[in-house]
């Protein structure tokens, strides 16, 4: 387990370094002088210049890249060029919208998809099971934010249940916040549930074939029984596999489901960093989002080492 | 042996907007070119089936327009992730365990990890939205799939006696690769291709909605539903119309790479029977 560990970890690294020079490079080869930029037309060249040291853009690139590095492993992401305050602060102003989503999607589709799933597989062929494979396709094909500008027309405007966007912001309280995000986590959720759901069900179907099983109903247990207590827990992997990838995709994800809202997320943040050329915001967001889903990866792949000895060895 | 239903309906759907594109590149009922602010959002009648947009252009054939661009940009950025992934992984199952193919897999897990939509947003956002930037930012994503699907189809194919004949008989792993493991790994690349496909679509609707896809006057679905979603609550059928068409049209690639998946899968056929 040492050396599988070991290897792990080793591969993490080394993704982490080529994601942050995949990132650095991609946003330096990107035309427009940000200080340019900011300073407009008319500007003279001595100013832009001290501008662009002020702002960290002087010096080489290896030197720049080592800098961006050294900070951000520090915790310093350096200072937004259009809202001249730091940049992790901005960062974890919008996490706070965009995790809390991420996390609500997740638990809707999760609690949807796993009944759902269950049912399908246990009535496997059958009308419930078609009707409901039918639905999820649908739930896969529909555009999220056109279904969630159903959402509003249903249940902020006919209904006026929810607000149709915007962000009241924490220190409103605990339920103004959370109704303000319920709409938008609804529309994340329902591609999200259809996938999980039809995952569950055919984890299920594999392992329902299967002789403990078999086992399990000759002891005398229920075909039920035999579901819930052994099936179920032993086609979780795949399912749990697909939410942690899930929540790290949903926190990026929802770029335009939060354009939808008018909710201040993150994938906002990065949106409006990306046109107003903001790329000291955009670099240090999207290595976020990367480390997220590189670290989901290491902590699946460390769990599937732990749960099958088997898998240690592959390498 | 019996179609698969799913498989019908599906190739029906994909058949009816297949065809629907290729008619607009000839024939639309009105050219959607045709400003009449005089005759903005008219309800259906004889001369405008579906009736007309806020800029008085005719719905239909703005429709039949928007799924000529939806069609060609997912099918463009589906030939790029093939011409580009299934060598990667052909030469990757061709070498296996050999430095070549552990770079080209953890290049791909590498490109996995990239939040796609974001790095979509920012190569249209830095050379301009256009539908060719549209293309190369979904294009791009698609190549480590077919490189994964192919380099663990092909693997398979490797252990199979046929390829040992081959390789007696003094053929290059290049020469294999191209006449024996590319045909008979095809079958799950056309799957996978129907399966990009659909998700190209909805990329291309995604990234058009937000502005940088397919520009103006280039009619888009995307774009559609963006700009109806101002008179959303007083005129629906603007927003409807083309929110049905990505919905039938996603659902119909989908249902057609089950029903192939199911067709072809010699294990899910052997299951059935």
């Amino acid at each position: 387990m040492a050396r599988y560990l070991a290897s792990r970890l080793l591969s993490l690294a080394l993704s982490l370094v080529a994601a942050s020079v995949v990132i650095f490079f991609m946003l330096e080869v990107i035309p427009g002088d940000p200080a340019a930029f900011m300073l407009g037309l008319n500007a003279q060249p001595e100013t832009v210049a001290a501008l662009r040291t002020e702002l960290g853009l002087d010096g080489t690139t290896p030197e720049r890249y080592l800098r961006w590095i050294t900070g951000l492993v520090q915790g310093d992401m350096g200072v937004s060029y259009t809202y001249r305050v730091p940049v992790e602060g901005l960062i974890a102003d919008r996490l706070a919208v965009s995790a809390p989503l991420a996390a609500y999607a997740l638990v809707l589709s999760t609690l949807l998809a796993v009944p759902v799933g269950l049912v399908a597989a246990a009535f496997r062929g059958r009308a419930a099971d078609y009707g409901i494979m039918g639905l999820t396709q649908l739930g896969i094909a529909v555009p999220n934010f056109w279904f969630g500008m159903l959402l509003v027309l249903a249940f902020a405007i006919t209904i006026p249940l929810f607000p149709a966007g915007g962000f009241p912001g924490w220190e409103a309280g605990l339920w103004p916040g959370l109704k303000a995000l319920t709409l938008p986590a609804v529309a994340l959720a329902l591609p999200q549930a259809s996938i999980l759901a039809r995952v569950m069900r055919s984890a299920l179907i594999e392992v329902l074939g299967q002789d403990f099983i078999r086992t399990a109903r000759a002891k005398g247990l229920t075909r039920a029984q035999a579901l819930t207590r052994h099936a179920l827990r032993n086609a979780l992997v795949p399912v749990l596999t697909i939410l942690g990838l899930q929540f790290s995709f949903l926190l990026a994800g929802a770029i335009i489901i939060e354009n939808v809202f008018y909710l201040p997320g993150l994938g906002r943040l990065i949106f409006q960093a990306i046109t107003q050329r903001d790329l000291i915001v955009v670099e240090s967001a999207v290595m976020l989002l990367v480390f997220a889903v590189i670290c989901v990866t290491f902590l699946t792949d460390i769990a599937y080492g732990l749960a099958d000895p088997r898998l240690r060895r592959r390498r | 042996m019996k179609l698969p239903a799913q498989l019908l309906i599906g190739a029906a759907l994909t058949a009816f907007f297949a065809a629907a594109a290729l008619l607009s590149l000839v024939w639309t009922p009105h050219s959607v070119l045709d400003l009449a602010i005089s005759n903005k959002l008219a309800a259906p009648s004889a001369t405008h089936l579906l009736g007309t947009d806020h800029l008085g252009r005719d719905l239909t054939s703005m429709l039949m327009a928007g799924a000529r661009t939806s069609i060609a940009v997912a099918l463009v950025a589906v030939s790029i992730g093939l011409a580009i992934g299934v060598p990667l992984g052909l030469t990757a199952a061709a070498s296996r365990g050999s430095l070549l193919d552990e770079v080209i897999m953890r290049a791909n897990d590498l490109t996995f990890a990239f939040p796609s939509l974001v790095i979509a947003i920012l190569i249209t956002a830095t050379f301009g939205p256009s539908a060719l930037n549209a293309i190369l930012a979904i294009g791009i994503f698609n190549i480590p799939v077919f490189a994964r699907v192919a380099r663990g189809a092909a693997l398979g194919v490797w252990q199979r006696e046929f390829i040992l004949a081959a390789r007696v008989a003094g053929k290059s792993r290049a020469r294999i690769s191209a006449e024996h493991i590319l045909p008979n790994i095809a079958s799950l690349l056309i799957v996978q291709a129907t399966i990009q496909f659909s998700l190209g679509i909805l990329a291309e609707a995604g990234l058009s909605y937000v502005g940088l896809g397919a520009q103006p006057p280039t009619p888009s679905w995307g774009r559609m539903l963006a700009d109806a979603q101002t008179f959303f609550y007083g005129t629906p059928r603007l927003a409807m119309a083309p929110a049905f068409c990505i919905t039938a049209m996603v659902l119909g690639l989908n249902l057609m790479g089950d029903g192939l998946r199911d067709m072809l899968d010699p294990r899910l056929r052997r299951a059935v029977q």
